[in-house]
């Protein structure tokens, strides 16, 4: 790593233009010196007198009716202030929309009887310390009348349909095509229940001041919990105010979940500031997750591999509660050219949990399973891999027919192929051994949508000659402080050091959540105008007032505006592995990705964002799976020794790069880097198990016994 | 977690009669597993009795009379011990391969010993487990056991032992001593664990309101050829599906004498004595350590999504002898 | 001194004295309560981070008498006397210890939540390795071998006890071999200081 530079601040006599150009310089965090001292504060951490502590209890049954709660033995034990349970809960109002529509009744806790899934919340057991209340919560009896459930995913349930949220995309007649291919492959993928696990467990602490209800929460957009929160308690929106200063990951699972609204609630009756923090095993069931995927990929092709059908089938499961669609099979529409075409993504409700966003939703199971079928088509066909990619390129939007914004797909792999030593690679597999080890590399294509969403900053000139930016952004880890930070720097013409960037308060008013890969290109665009705007009205002259002279922006207009375009992201992965069929065991021996993803603000933490995406398509190759039990409905081993992810040890020396790529459609050239990474990462590395072994391995993640039995050599497939 | 008293104990004589008779009781090492227990609710003492501060945290060798471990060596320099990673490697590898460097720091060695199976039914409250609720069944054998147990289980429970550490002194004939009120015993580590059957919740020979004091490994010069190979589900920082522990001694291609231990396939650390009978005095090939593999895997029990345990081990036997045989020919 | 004979003392509870960062801090704790509970509850002190309170991440690492260990599953009660080191008593004043300093520069971390238990680790890895202990990765382990460079894989291996979701491995790889090799420079630096001094 080259080119860093420290937060030690300049001083603001630093003529303003002489670190104009601070957008692509590398700059640590920050808020970095916080975070290695200790002194960040998360939103469990804060200190108030009086606070109680509150603890969920969830269900132990998968489906079903609570038919007691035995409060009365928990409220005489020591401490105890309060058990909250459907039958003593406020009422909520349940029926509203969000940014995004119907929400998840997950927030609606404690509102009737119904068990929908094992791990629902059924009662807040409150106490004068964490020790009381967790005792408590674990001696509570509730008694249930339980129903028969079913939990178990696989292809093809009877319950499955094709949702209207997800509408299937078709162009040409499919089978014609297929029967007219020279080479079919006709594949079956399959992908697990997968969990964020962020570091830091949903944690808030909610009290009434002034008036007001104060949340101190971990989310990815605190104006957007505090809407839902003021919907939910029928309060004005203006009386609830929701911070987030630091946010220990989220990765989509950090939205208004039953954490935040129970404490909210619990504050609400007892008239005292009450946190509540999720266990890891609680965040298993509460938070989201990513559905298991069934996946089906059939392509047709010319002998030189021109691809006449594409063909992307697949099912995730959803709650009987609310509708999520993990939707695998869109992965493929922006990205291959075809005289047929035809992608649809079926969901099927269980007795589970509602599952959601997580890192690359749709786009992390679906580029595994069309990028794993692209390469079988390259083996088939006699191609190499990025050949076959290459003569695919389509000139407009596959499926759409709408131009692209950029696509600069081809540079990447040329790049990366060029640095990865990809011109040397004997495609043959199972050919080459080290020791113990057959070695095999392996690549795959990533996508990801470029979007923008309405989004309102504030930009004060303060009398010191500093500026004060406040905006609802969220960075739960990306480096968007930082990266708004230098934008606002640029915009304004002074050295970064001169710009105080108050992030995470609802106060500041609307904007976008920390997700979809849109976050850090909807704020930097709101903070972009209203700095412009802030520029001219001091480039009229005159003094500065004691409160400062502000400027406002609202971006929704302008994101309206924008045309219709393809706009995506784009990269190249390329994964080495050492695979031993006798023991089952993969390792990641080095991993190089080439994105195109728009003007990249920070180099610094950019290339986190893309490395550590890569480190969750490994993670995701290799080790995540949770495991569900068929019998009693809920998780076995729900916990961070039954869920691996990958350690240090697993992750060899990742490198991320990228290519010139700045977007016109955005006033700062940005696209979204948070998710891309994740993307074609797993397939890259089974294309390289593959390449080691001689055998396909469709069914994530690959693990020991799966490699160790399936062995190697021949065209196995496993 | 209930609510506990707590006792620090500074003798052992002392500890004993702190613990007492009480079944609510119990010996307090590192805490890492019996904290975690405790938080999970899977253990509820009443009262605590600190030993973590006992006089029993040396390690002493001697060529004659073998390697002496006090039961508070914490695992971290057990491992770190220059007479350990001399005259018994595997032990060292072992002890390396678990847990973390944190962890390890805090685990002392009788502690290790007792620690719990971490099946996730064990661990979970709201489902039944047989071994930490007699007669409440085994939900693992009709449903999640990928990595459950292939030898010496039963109908009533196939959790395995999670022990890397005890896989090695297993190999190494390893004696337990212990101290009660009636005064000081030992148990060969073959003996301490106690057969499943039916009775899974009875996990060890260790007599009530014993103190484990430590563990001796008799003098045995063919352990300072010896390996530990663990096979897991990510790199490190994981519990075993597969491991072994091997010490060979092979002259002009006859082994003369040879150690084998299997860890995450049994309730206990399975010590693989079919295989030792069928090589000793035999040929060092890979034909041989192949077939003593098989001798003792014969008596091998797989349930539906196990199975992959019996190649796994048989592999790791011919892989690990097969690496000793050529070291021994360097 | 048993804390059990502290005259603030109920069956179930305790006062104790705890040690942290050179403070001394007496109190009196449920016997259940974690010394992780005990720094972030009752001193304030929440830079050490509770990711899963089981021992299976590492986020809470501190230092116990000098050598790490995870305060999630330390009872606080059995903490008393012993020299605790949290991330907060890491840097020396302003200034930052060359590890914080090196996780700063090479961005060791996204979020920032596990960075106080990467860091107090990365100096315990760093101690380890000069006390000559090796690792999971080690060749060979006996004493004749020495002891193993602190490669890239050995600081995987030995870091592998603390979990970053945001899959910052790669540069806390970096930034902890080169705190590691400016430890190694420093205290040769700090040989060479001295032998000035005695010269002169």
């Amino acid at each position: 790593m080259t080119g860093t530079t420290t937060t030690t601040t300049t001083t603001a006599t630093t003529a303003a233009t002489a670190t104009f150009g601070a957008v692509g310089a590398a700059h640590t965090r920050v808020e970095g010196v916080a975070k290695v001292t200790g002194a960040a504060r998360y939103a469990g951490e804060v200190p108030y007198p009086e606070l109680a502590h509150g603890w969920l209890v969830l269900s132990t049954v998968a489906r079903g009716r609570i038919r007691a709660v035995e409060s009365a033995p928990v409220l005489a034990m020591p401490g105890v202030v309060a058990v909250l349970h459907h039958e003593n809960a406020p009422r909520l109002n349940g029926d509203y929309t969000n940014a995004f529509g119907v929400p998840d009744p997950i927030a609606q806790i404690f509102q009737h009887d119904r068990v929908p899934f094992v791990g629902w919340p059924v009662a807040l057991v409150v106490a004068e310390t964490p020790e009381q209340a967790r005792e408590a919560a674990e001696a509570l009896v509730v008694e249930y009348d339980e129903e028969p459930h079913d939990v178990v995913f696989a292809a093809g349930l009877p319950g499955v349909y094709a949702p209207e949220s997800a509408p299937a995309a078709q162009k040409g007649d499919l089978e014609v095509e297929l029967a007219a291919s020279a080479v079919v492959v006709d594949a079956e993928y399959s992908t697990p229940e997968e969990h964020h696990n962020p570091m830091e467990p949903h944690a808030a602490i909610a009290r009434w001041d002034g008036g007001r209800l104060e949340v101190v929460d971990s989310n990815q957009g605190s104006r957007f919990v505090a809407d839902e929160l003021a919907k939910l308690f029928s309060l004005d929106p203006q009386s609830v105010r929701v911070r987030s200063e630091h946010v220990g990951g989220g990765f989509g699972s950090k939205g208004t979940r039953p954490h935040s609204v129970a404490a909210a609630m619990a504050a609400t009756v007892l008239q005292r500031p009450v946190r509540v923090v999720l266990t890891r095993r609680q965040m298993f069931s509460l938070v989201g997750y990513r559905s298991p995927t069934a996946q089906r990929v059939r392509l047709g092709a010319d002998a030189d591999g021109r691809l006449r059908a594409f063909d992307h089938r697949a099912e995730c499961l959803t709650s009987t509660v609310y509708e999520f669609v993990e939707r695998a099979a869109e992965f493929g529409r922006a990205m291959y050219d075809s005289d047929a075409h035809y992608s649809q993504t079926r969901v099927v409700p269980l007795d589970v949990p509602t599952p959601s966003w997580m890192r690359a939703p749709g786009e992390a199971p679906g580029s595994f399973a069309l990028e794993s079928a692209l390469d079988e088509l390259a083996e088939k066909c006699g191609l190499d891999p990025i050949a076959l990619r290459a003569r695919n390129e389509p000139a407009v939007g596959p499926v759409s027919g709408l131009p692209f914004s950029g696509r600069n797909l081809l540079a990447c792999f040329e790049e990366g192929a060029s640095r990865f030593g990809w011109a040397d690679r004997d495609p043959r597999p199972g050919v080459r051994r080290e020791g113990r080890w057959l070695l095999g590399t392996g690549t795959a294509a990533s996508t990801f949508p470029v979007l923008s969403a309405p989004s309102t900053a504030a930009v004060t000139a303060e009398p010191d000659g500093t500026f004060t930016v406040r905006i609802t952004a969220s960075d739960i880890g990306t480096g968007a402080r930082t990266a708004l930070t230098l934008i606002a720097a640029d915009a304004l013409e002074v050295a970064p050091e001169r710009i105080r960037m108050r992030i995470a308060d609802s106060d500041f008013g609307f904007a976008m959540i920390a997700g979809g890969s849109m976050g850090t290109r909807s704020w930097a665009w709101a903070i972009r105008v209203a700095a412009d705007e802030l520029r001219e009205r001091l480039a009229l002259g005159g003094g500065i007032p004691p409160e400062g002279i502000t400027a406002r922006s609202d971006t929704s207009q302008a994101v309206g505006a924008l045309e219709q375009k393809e706009r995506h992201s784009f990269g190249a992965q390329f994964a080495e592995v050492a695979v031993d069929v006798t023991s089952g065991e993969v390792r990641v021996r080095r991993m190089l990705g080439i994105f195109a993803a728009g003007r990249i603000v920070n180099p610094l933490t950019a290339r986190g964002q893309f490395v550590g995406g890569m480190v969750w398509g490994l993670s995701m190759a290799l080790h995540e799976e949770a495991h569900r039990d068929r019998a009693s409905g809920g998780h076995v081993g729900a916990d961070l020794a039954g869920y691996h992810f990958s350690a240090h040890a697993d992750v060899p020396d990742i490198e991320a790069d990228w290519v010139d790529d700045p977007d016109p459609g955005d006033p700062v050239g940005i696209k979204g880097i948070g998710e891309i990474g994740v993307v074609g990462a797993a397939a890259a590395i089974a294309n390289a198990v593959w390449h080691a072994t001689g055998v396909r391995h469709r069914n994530l993640p690959i693990r020991p016994d799966r490699v160790l039995l399936a062995g190697a050599g021949g065209d196995r497939d496993a | 977690m209930r609510e506990f008293d707590y006792e620090r104990a500074h003798d052992v004589t002392g500890a004993v009669a702190l613990l007492g008779a009480d079944p609510d009781a119990r010996y307090l090492g590192g805490g890492t597993n019996l904290v975690d227990l405790m938080k999970s609710g899977v253990e509820r003492p009443a009262r605590l009795v600190d030993v973590r501060e006992l006089p029993l945290d040396r390690v002493e060798f001697t060529r004659n009379d073998g390697l002496r471990i006090g039961a508070t060596v914490t695992n971290s320099d057990l491992a770190a011990h220059p007479d350990v990673r001399r005259h018994y490697p595997a032990l060292t590898q072992a002890v390396l391969a678990g847990a973390s460097g944190q962890l390890r720091n805090m685990a002392t060695v009788g502690g290790n010993l007792l620690q719990r199976t971490r099946c996730g039914y064990f661990t979970d409250l709201a489902k039944p487990c047989n071994k930490r609720v007699p007669g409440s069944g085994c939900p693992a054998v009709e449903g999640e056991h990928h990595n459950h147990a292939i030898l010496g289980a039963s109908a009533h429970c196939v959790a395995t032992h999670p022990s890397d550490m005890a896989v090695a002194l297993t190999a190494f004939d390893a004696v337990i001593s212990y101290e009660t009120a009636d005064g000081p015993g030992k148990l060969p580590l073959a003996e301490f664990y106690l057969p499943v059957g039916d009775t899974p919740h009875l996990e060890t020979a260790l007599p009530p309101g014993a103190l484990i004091t430590g563990v001796t490994l008799p003098a045995a010069p063919v352990a300072a050829r010896s390996r530990y190979r663990k096979v897991r589900e990510r790199a490190s920082y994981a519990f075993a599906i597969g491991s072994i522990a091997a010490a060979l001694d092979v002259h002009d291609g006859v082994v003369r004498e040879v150690r084998l231990a299997f860890g995450a396939v049994a309730s206990r650390p399975w010590r693989a004595r079919a295989a030792e009978r069928a090589l000793t005095g035999g040929p060092a090939s890979a034909e041989a350590f192949a077939a003593a593999a098989d001798a003792e895997l014969e008596a091998a029990r797989t349930l539906p999504h196990n199975g992959y345990k019996v190649p796994l081990m048989r592999n790791l036997v011919v892989a690990m002898l097969t690496e000793l045989t050529e070291e021994a020919a360097r | 001194m048993a804390p059990t004979t502290s005259s603030a003392t109920t069956s179930t509870s305790s006062t104790i004295t705890l040690h942290v960062n050179g403070e001394k801090y007496t109190l009196p704790v449920d016997h259940r309560t974690t010394l992780l509970d005990a720094l972030r509850e009752r001193l304030d002190l929440t830079g050490t981070k509770k990711g899963c309170d089981q021992g299976q991440c590492g986020a809470c690492t501190v230092l116990l008498d000098g050598r790490r260990a995870v305060s999630c599953l330390q009872l606080a009660v059995a903490a008393e006397g012993r020299e605790i080191t949290t991330i907060e008593g890491v840097a020396d004043g302003e200034r930052l210890h060359p590890v914080q300093q090196a996780f700063l520069d090479l961005d060791g971390y996204q979020c920032g939540y596990c960075t106080p238990g990467q860091i107090c680790s990365a100096l315990a890895v760093i101690e380890e390795h000069a006390a000559g202990w090796p690792s999971a990765v080690t060749a060979d382990v006996r004493p004749e071998a020495g002891v193993p460079q602190l490669t890239p894989e050995e600081i995987r291996e030995r870091m592998s006890g603390n979990l970053c979701r945001c899959g910052a491995y790669v540069s806390i790889v970096q930034a902890v071999a080169r705190a590691a090799q400016s430890s190694d420079t420093r205290s040769s630096d700090t040989r060479s200081s001295e032998t000035k001094e005695a010269a002169a």
